[in-house]
Formats: C-alpha cells, sequence, structure tokens
C-alpha cells in the first residue's frame, strides 16, 4: 500500500508547489521590502523644477506621506499618471516624487504635459536615495507613517482601484496609531 | 498591465529577456554612468587600483543578485542599477568596510533576497540542512533495498529468469 500511496502523495506535494511556484498570476519580479516598518531614509536633493531648491522628506516629519519613485524614462509611470492626479485632488496625503535616474529638462516638460501630482519632486539623478529606499524598478510607491516609519510599499503603476484597496485602509490606520 | 505569463520555469534566460522587454517596473536606462567611488582609488577601466580591493569587489559582487535580472549576479548584470550597486560596493570597500558590512549594507534595503547563498542561520537551517538530509535519506532507502535483496533466496530461476527484481 505504501509502495502506491508515497509516490503518489509525492506527485500531489510537487504539484501544488508548482502550481503556486509558476503560476502566471505571481508576480516573480515583486519583492517584500525589509525597510516595512524601519524609519524611511531621509533624503535631500534638488528639486527638478528648481535646482536652486532643496527636497527633503524630512520636511514631512510628523504627517502621513506618499513617496512616489517615477522617471520619465519609465513607459509604466505614464499609465500611473492620471490616477496620482486623481489622488492629488483628493488631498488625502501630500505626495512626494522621487525622480530616479532621470533628465530635468524631460521631467520639466513630463510635469508640464501629464501634470503635477506632487508636492514637490526630488531629483535623484544618480540614484542614491533610490538605493537607500531598496528602489529597484519603477515605478515604486511607499507609504510613510507620521512616525517617520515605512508602512507600505507597492510594486508597479498604483491606479485608482490600488489606491482604494492598499493604501486608504492603511492611510486611515496609520492616522488612528500615530496621531 | 502588460506582464506576459510565463509559462514555466526551463526558460530562464527567456524570461530575463521578458523582463528587460516588457515589465510593469522598468529598470533604469543607461542615463547616468556608475556612481563613482573616489575617482583616485580607480583606474582607467573603472576598476579598483588595490588589488586586493578588486579581488574582494569581485568575490562579493559575485554574490549578489541583480534584482531586476533576477538570475544575474550584478557582476554579470548590463542593468542599470547593477552598475549603481557596483559604484556602491566600490565606494564601501574604499571606505574601509568589511565584507559583512556591505553585504549588511545590501540587505538592509533589498532584503535577503540579494544575496545568492543565504546566510547561515535558524531560520534557514532546512535550507542548508535539507540537502544532506535528502543524502541520509536516500542512503536509508538504497541501504533497505540492498538488504531486502541480500536476504532473498536464491533458487535456480534466479540464474535462468530475467526477473531480477
Amino acid at each position: 500500500m505504501w509502495k502506491f500511496l508515497l509516490p503518489f502523495a509525492a506527485f500531489v506535494a510537487l504539484a501544488v508547489l508548482f502550481a503556486f511556484g509558476l503560476s502566471p498570476s505571481r508576480d516573480i519580479h515583486a519583492l517584500p521590502s525589509p525597510l516595512i516598518g524601519k524609519a524611511a531614509p531621509i533624503f535631500a536633493l534638488t528639486d527638478v523644477l528648481d535646482p536652486a531648491r532643496v527636497v527633503s522628506n524630512s520636511t514631512l516629519k510628523g504627517q502621513v506621506y506618499v513617496l512616489n519613485v517615477w522617471a520619465t524614462w519609465c513607459v509604466a509611470c505614464r499609465e500611473e499618471q492620471e490616477a496620482l492626479l486623481a489622488i492629488s485632488q483628493s488631498h488625502v496625503v501630500p505626495i512626494l516624487g522621487l525622480d530616479w535616474k532621470d533628465d530635468r529638462e524631460k521631467s520639466r516638460q513630463w510635469l508640464q504635459q501629464l501634470g503635477n501630482p506632487y508636492q514637490a519632486v526630488a531629483y535623484d539623478v544618480d540614484g542614491r536615495a533610490a538605493i537607500d529606499w531598496g528602489v529597484y524598478g519603477a515605478p515604486e510607491t511607499y507609504l510613510v507613517d507620521a512616525n517617520g516609519l515605512i508602512v507600505y510599499k507597492y510594486i508597479s503603476p498604483v491606479t485608482e482601484a490600488v489606491w482604494q484597496r492598499e493604501f486608504l485602509p492603511r492611510i486611515a490606520a496609520a492616522r488612528r496609531g500615530g496621531a | 498591465m502588460n506582464r506576459r505569463p510565463v509559462a514555466c520555469a526551463l526558460a530562464v534566460a527567456l524570461l530575463c529577456l521578458l523582463a528587460a522587454a516588457a515589465p510593469v517596473t522598468q529598470a533604469a536606462p543607461a542615463v547616468q554612468a556608475a556612481l563613482a567611488a573616489a575617482p583616485a582609488a580607480l583606474d582607467a577601466h573603472g576598476q579598483l587600483r588595490d588589488p586586493a580591493l578588486q579581488a574582494r569587489f569581485e568575490q562579493i559582487t559575485k554574490e549578489l543578485r541583480c534584482l531586476v535580472c533576477q538570475n544575474e549576479s550584478i557582476a554579470d548584470s548590463n542593468a542599470e542599477l547593477a552598475g549603481d550597486l557596483r559604484g556602491q560596493v566600490q565606494e564601501l570597500l574604499v571606505a574601509g568596510k568589511s565584507d559583512d558590512a556591505i553585504f549588511k549594507y545590501m540587505t538592509d534595503r533589498y532584503g535577503e533576497f540579494v544575496r545568492f547563498s543565504p546566510p547561515l542561520e535558524t531560520k534557514t537551517l532546512f535550507i542548508w540542512g535539507a540537502p544532506f538530509l535528502m543524502l541520509v535519506l536516500g542512503g536509508v532507502i538504497v541501504f533497505r533495498i540492498v538488504r531486502k535483496r541480500a536476504s532473498m533466496p536464491l533458487d535456480d530461476d534466479a540464474v535462468t529468469g530475467p526477473d531480477l527484481r
């Protein structure tokens, strides 16, 4: 009896493993961030629209805010822009932009053409701030609570549905817990 | 969302090509060169002048996964992020950081997944132990089969018949 049951059980176990592991709906590029629950790295970079101005997330200390990593070379970021504009118009939280390894002039044009959902955009030309945040693709969107801790990271374009489902409940929770 | 479904894991290389062709999240293109380490520490080819440091650099970058093309190390990958991270490793080496400190720098930002070989600790004990477990298990099975066969009575049929079971 065991002689037949054991190989069959092994087969079922492997089938289940592969079904989960190789499922096309599983995003193999989405990695858990070790920064969740850790202090958001502080950056101080120039404003993409005004090189004389410094943009730092330290000014948002004590507030819940969103950091959106984008770039003009990122096609998916263009997709995301409409949702971000709607989100910024709802005035729920300030959105800070991190323009990752980009060209200042192109970024300026992008914001002019597509609209600017950001409170300010930091210009991370050499990608150092992005490394500190564990960025490995664009777009990536982070939620930071009032204590300056990273609560959540979303990889790939934010949509209205994602915002409702993933961000709003966490923002509400952060406000209840934080302030 | 134009992620192409990845049918099976056979095409690891193909996967990387797909990732480069149509990812939802994109890798940075060649906008900027790698982060500049202290320029004096580098030669004309961008290698560390100190051979000891260069040897450690090669060792460390082989051990770190490129998160853009996940089956390549940052030593091999042409992804922009890999270039940035190589620059970062060079800088940390020049700053006198230990290998452990550099690995910690990377895992603090990108998680244990950036390391090709996970460190030996309680939660990774199974990963490291599994091959030995399999070896022991296989050994026990083989031993039992051999012993069973050895204890089977030899009869005349065994010599003439094809049934060697």
